[in-house]
């Protein structure tokens, strides 16, 4: 995903445009969700790009886009530390509640 | 009363004027779709993955627009004899088995994506900016047109053509301001299609009778809006406005340049080869 990696050819003489991260909200109300990834040389770019290729087909109201460097990630390695232990504590789940039909989108 | 009821009864009983009423249709309808063919060869060749998409997202608003109009240009055929609907061409017969000459397309549309074997984003992007520049203040005027479907068309239309000139514009100041080498072809791009231009801004016989009736504007009275347009463009992007030239090409006429039967070879050869064919 992260073109630096990518061995450069005679071609792409230019530097590869930084990453960004795009988030669609398909309608209002719901959260933005993270829908993939795009190159661009900017954030306005990145925005045109994203309406472009990831809403082409009706699938958003409004965008966001965010510089994949401004991502701080878990590490995969972590997993088990992170994650494992919340796997036997049913009781954080409020289960005994009854959530009136208003309540929507939880 | 239907769209189509009400024409037939008012705009259409004169055959002279239900020519000149299908000619800017046809000139409009052919002009985006031979458009959105020359920004089809770029697909699959962008100069990034998500600008080809892009590009490609420009050529089909432009094929979606040609559809609506060239549908439309055969119900108006229709009524040339007896002012009934229903007999003229379809949008694929006029699309794949009509001649060069029969195309009425404005000539910058059908000019190559650059020049030589080469292709040139820098030449895509100035003549989209140009184009779009016009399509907006037409689509705009074409939104209060006598004829109700063109008036719908148009309604749809004006914003794929603000997106067009946005991306377009974007990238034009980005080229015109970016390297040397960006801005040298760029300002090329520009000095290339500028006298293609003219073509808009001559008025025939047809275009005065269509705007007479209230059907589509004139371009020329579209020039003063698109001079701004293009001026303030030019301004950011740092490109110098090409000088004018008596130049006038007459693609609308159906007197194209060299470049427009290759073109329609490459478009018309499937359905030519396989007439009525559908997937």
């Amino acid at each position: 995903m992260n073109s630096s990696q990518t061995p450069e050819t005679p071609e792409t003489a230019t530097p590869p445009m930084p990453l960004w991260e795009v988030f669609v909200r398909s309608k209002q109300g719901l959260d933005h969700k993270h829908c993939g990834s795009l190159h661009a040389a900017d954030a306005q770019m990145a925005l045109r790009m994203a309406r472009d290729v990831y809403t082409r087909r009706q699938e958003g109201v409004s965008i966001w886009v965010v510089p994949s460097s401004a991502i701080t990630a878990s590490r995969p390695e972590d997993q088990g530390i992170d994650f494992d232990p919340m796997a036997d504590k049913v009781y954080r789940h409020p289960t005994f509640y009854e959530l009136p039909d208003e309540v929507r989108h939880m | 009363m239907s769209a189509a009821t009400q024409l037939s009864n008012t705009a259409v009983l004169d055959t002279q004027q239900t020519r000149a009423h299908q000619a800017v249709v046809l000139r409009l309808a052919d002009s985006c779709l031979i458009l959105a063919h020359r920004l089809s060869q770029w697909c699959g060749h962008g100069p990034m993955l998500e600008e080809d998409i892009a590009l490609t997202n420009v050529s089909l608003d432009l094929l979606g627009q040609a559809r609506l109009l060239l549908s439309h240009a055969g119900r108006i055929e229709g009524r040339f004899d007896d002012g009934k609907e229903g007999r003229g061409r379809s949008e694929d017969e006029l699309a794949y088995f009509r001649n060069e000459g029969e195309f009425l397309n404005w000539t910058m549309t059908e000019l190559p994506n650059g020049t030589g074997p080469h292709e040139d984003y820098g030449l895509t992007i100035a003549r989209n900016a140009m184009v779009a520049a016009l399509m907006i203040p037409l689509w705009e005027a074409l939104a209060s047109s006598t004829d109700p479907e063109l008036a719908a068309i148009a309604a749809k239309s004006v914003k794929e053509a603000r997106a067009h000139w946005r991306h377009a514009g974007e990238w034009l100041v980005r080229l015109g301001d970016g390297t040397e080498l960006s801005h040298a072809r760029a300002q090329a791009a520009l000095d290339r299609l500028w006298p293609y231009a003219n073509e808009w801004w001559q008025t025939d016989r047809l275009e005065q009778q269509a705007a007479d009736a209230g059907i589509a504007p004139v371009l020329a009275s579209l020039r003063p809006q698109w001079n701004e347009r293009m001026h303030a463009l030019l301004q950011e992007a740092t490109l110098k406005e090409p000088r004018a030239t008596g130049f006038i090409s007459t693609g609308k006429l159906g007197e194209h340049s060299e470049h427009l039967g290759f073109l329609l070879a490459e478009m018309q050869s499937l359905a030519r080869s396989h007439p009525g064919a559908q997937w």
